[in-house]
């Protein structure tokens, strides 16, 4: 099952961690016992895209102490959605300590093995059977030296909160640090380890609360920003006015007679510095450039023409049946064109980073969903080899997909730091973190679908721009369905986007789900038959009968065709494995257009649950996050040019427009965990505007539903 | 430069520092307390909040001549002798938080909210917080916790 083996060589790749003798790696980490492991099973399309770079070593380890203490090395990044406590508390479950025996070491590429970053709701569904595993592992190795030294065989051994005694006699007992004591074990985990059955688990499936949680209400947790380290300066960074302007000039003279100022101007990067940051905020406001900016050719209005005629050729994401027949055979068809616009990730935290570059070596603080990448990128701007470079992420201030980008940032200062020879942060204003976010991009759905004589699905054919083909999966008993994908959601070569975009919480999957489930709704409503009604008898998908019923039970759902006048409306959908259903009730102001939703109610199969809290926060968070996208948020433009750089005209979602919302889980430990951080995002338009229609009789088609859009769609009816 | 001599968490404090210097910057450089953040810079987000005779104010408008002679308290004073305040307590039993950046200045408008009005309804709690943001969306848990909180300070 195992191999010993005494040496850990994994350097051979440009951007792998550094080769490390076993002399090293004892001084790395001390006396003890160590297992390395390999989290193997990155199915998902994001990972498909990283796949090429990742090692087939080991990449991640688990250390127990000569304290006794168990320590997790991760390159995974703590950034609000709670892995640094469910994976503490999947290796406490299977190792037999306390959850406060565990600490986590996360996002630092000197002590962390590559990972290729934490985003696709992935941390708990791929990397916690591995650290199961490891840990499995460790107690394998424990309870092998227990045996010895306590003269049993190891089945005659109990493990309870780190100590191992001997079944029946507590007092024949050693500590799980008395054993690593003076040890240098190391295990490389291959093959399938023996696990706990999930009957026999004390913490995992229970509700702790949060292991950061004290160190985030004291101000004592540390963000990139907090870092200080003697002698560092503050950076302040032009940013141009529009997307794709020229630097014609710059006069910075005014900028360089302020005392204490640093000004910096190479390579396109000017950049102002000084010890106090509001004075480098002064000095840049001084500087004078001036920019050739390119008429604008589109705007938040007209983009979507852009976006189909710079599309190419679709691409299947599924075909089943004949669509084309399908059609033929329908005596009702539905088209319907489904849209939303660019949206910030406006996390709390701007990207920030502290670079401290001297000897030929750099340390960079950087608030990364991607530190193994941003080394990468830092080592490649410095001309230094990665292991020359050292990221270390302390906690993020959210990240949502905003970053897990090219790390700009981190290379910013890094590049001033080289230069300078001193230690330099660069933290971005809001304005500068809404010009070079990566949006999530304007996107639309065409949709087409009909009904036959029996009033059953006949057709779906999706042709989706932009959006790629995330949920977009048919679920419906259809059996003629076709689903295409035209256009990049990142990596935008064909320069469809006026500036840079990327993954935004579940990407593409919100518009999928507010395209098909309104869709679904609009043909309900023209059999005049109850949407909850509707779907259960277009699918006999067993998980998702299961978490429609549940949340309809729960939210009191009663059967009626919309529009009831009531305002109530259901979606349901699938992401990252996990199966979602949700109910809302809205009050829709007819005069303004204004949309309250009053309550939410969501039943989610996510399989095995390892934090129901941590599992019903995220949900929560989610649900809540989606009233932005579906209500209140769109990037305004013109040409590159950012309209909205601040919270003042860019509307989060707040206080006042939340609902009362319940999660509920729906049991299923047969399978392992799936995603957790984002499939409660995905329903949340669709569920609106189904709402909305069954308030007013008036379909909006087009994320956000503001009041004006809402407004116009009544008028229209 | 002024000195500015003023009240920081319960202890004397005096700086010689330039009077129209904001808060926000001189509390995370000089004095060292990173707990306050910057998160827009405009006072749209609330995550600079600290309380200044009582009364919730955005350091990041607030300039060291406005708290000359003023108790300030920010959310490395809320704790005494390693005992968190009854709404950091009820902060993380209740899960109010998710990545922590906004959760410095929900306490501190929290606190400010409550030293002005110990009960507050739920509409109130609501309207108090509004002009905080929270980007992980964790706003039902966090008014959850102030309405505990409110019972037990």
């Amino acid at each position: 099952m195992t191999t010993t083996d005494l040496s850990i060589r994994s350097g051979e790749r440009p951007d792998g961690p550094p080769a490390l003798s076993r002399r090293d790696f004892i001084k790395l980490f001390g006396a003890g016992i160590v297992v390395c492991f390999v989290v193997a099973d990155w199915s998902t399309l994001e990972a498909q895209e990283t796949r090429r770079e990742y090692p087939t070593d080991f990449n991640a380890y688990l250390r127990i102490g000569e304290d006794g203490r168990v320590t997790v090395f991760t390159g995974k990044i703590e950034m609000g959605q709670g892995v640094i406590t469910s994976l503490a508390q999947m290796a406490a479950e299977e190792l037999g300590v306390a959850l406060e025996s565990i600490d986590m070491v996360m996002g630092d590429t000197q002590s962390c093995p590559y990972d290729m970053g934490t985003f696709g709701s992935m941390s708990t569904r791929y990397f916690g059977p591995a650290l199961r595993g490891a840990a499995a592992e460790a107690r394998g190795v424990l309870l092998e030296l227990a045996a010895e030294r306590l003269h049993v065989i190891p089945r005659r051994l109990e493990v309870e909160n780190g100590v191992i005694h001997v079944a029946g006699h507590p007092g024949r007992k050693v500590t799980f640090g008395e054993l690593a004591h003076g040890q240098a074990i190391q295990r490389h985990l291959s093959g399938k380890p023996v696990l706990r059955s999930t009957a026999d688990f004390t913490l995992s499936g229970t509700s702790v609360h949060r292991i950061d949680g004290r160190a985030k209400v004291t101000g004592a947790a540390k963000y990139a920003g907090d870092v200080r380290v003697d002698g560092m300066l503050y950076a302040r960074v032009l940013t141009p006015p529009a997307h794709g302007a020229t630097l014609k000039g710059v006069d910075t003279s005014a900028a360089e007679a302020m005392a204490g100022v640093t000004v910096f101007n190479r390579e396109g990067l000017i950049a102002v510095l000084h010890a106090d940051p509001e004075q480098a905020g002064r000095a840049l406001a001084a500087i004078q450039p001036s920019y050739d900016v390119p008429a604008a050719t589109v705007d938040t209005e007209s983009i979507f023409e852009q976006l189909i005629a710079k599309a190419g050729a679709p691409q299947d994401v599924e075909r089943r049946g004949d669509a084309a027949a399908g059609e033929k055979e329908s005596t009702t068809v539905f088209e319907h064109r489904y849209l939303c616009g660019y949206g910030a990730h406006a996390p709390m935290e701007t990207h920030t980073a502290l670079a401290d570059v001297k000897g030929g070596e750099a340390t960079v603080w950087s608030s990364t969903q991607t530190p193994f990448p941003n080394r990468q990128q830092i080592a490649q701007a410095l001309g230094l080899a990665p292991e020359k470079v050292r990221v270390v992420t302390p906690f993020v201030g959210g990240g949502f997909g905003g970053k897990s980008g090219a790390g700009l940032q981190a290379v910013q200062a890094a590049k001033l730091s080289q230069a300078l020879g001193k230690p330099v942060q660069v933290m971005w204003t809001r304005a500068d973190e809404f010009f070079h976010d990566t949006f999530r991009p304007a996107a639309l759905v065409q949709l087409r679908s009909g009904l036959d004589q029996a009033g059953r699905i006949a057709f779906y054919d999706a042709l989706i721009y932009s959006a790629g083909g995330r949920s977009a999966e048919q679920f419906y008993d259809v059996p003629n369905s076709l689903v295409r994908t035209a256009g990049n959601w990142f990596r935008d070569e064909a320069q469809a986007h006026p500036f840079g975009i990327g993954p935004w919480r579940a990407p593409g999957a919100n518009l999928n789900v507010f395209a098909r489930e309104s869709q679904i709704d609009v043909m309900a409503a023209k059999l005049k038959v109850d949407p909850l009604e509707f779907r259960l008898a277009n699918t006999s998908d067993a998980r998702m009968r299961g978490v429609l019923q549940e949340a309809a039970a729960r939210f009191g759902w009663s059967k009626a065709a919309a529009p009831s006048g009531r305002g109530v409306g259901i979606a349901c959908g699938i992401d990252a494995g996990t199966y979602v259903a949700m109910c809302a009730e809205v009050a829709v102001d007819k005069a303004s257009g204004r949309v309250q939703v009053k309550r939410v109610v969501c039943a989610q199969d996510m399989g095995q649950v390892i934090n129901p809290e941590g599992a019903i926060m995220q949900t929560e968070g989610c649900i809540a996050m989606g009233l932005g996208y579906a209500l209140t948020e769109e990037l305004r433009f013109k040409g590159g040019e950012i309209l909205d750089r601040n919270f003042g005209s860019y509307e989060l979602p707040r206080f006042s427009i939340q609902p009362d919302v319940q999660v509920a889980l729906v049991k299923n430990d047969a399978l392992a965990p799936q995603g957790g951080g984002e499939p409660g995002i995905v329903p949340v338009g669709a569920m609106i505007a189904n709402a909305v229609f069954d308030a007013t009789g008036a379909r909006v088609f087009r994320m956000p539903m503001t009041p004006a859009r809402v407004s116009r769609a009544i008028a229209e009816m | 430069m002024a000195t500015i001599a003023f009240t920081l968490n319960g202890k004397p404090t005096s700086l010689e520092v330039a009077g129209e210097r904001k808060l926000l910057w001189v509390l995370r450089g000089e004095l060292g307390l990173t707990g306050t953040k910057y998160g827009c810079g405009e006072s749209f987000c609330g995550a600079c909040t600290v309380v200044v005779n009582r009364a919730p104010v955005r350091a990041c408008q607030t300039t060291m001549a406005d708290v000359q002679g003023k108790e300030v308290v920010t959310v490395e004073g809320l704790a005494q002798d390693g005992r968190l305040h009854p709404l950091q307590e009820r902060f993380v039993e209740h899960g109010s938080l998710q990545c922590g950046f906004c959760t410095p200045g929900m306490l501190m408008s929290a606190y400010g909210l409550l030293l002005q009005n110990p009960h507050p309804t739920r509409e109130q709690i609501v309207a108090g917080m509004d002009d905080n943001l929270c980007r992980c969306s964790a706003h039902q848990r966090i008014v959850a916790a102030i309405e505990a909180a409110a019972g037990g300070m």
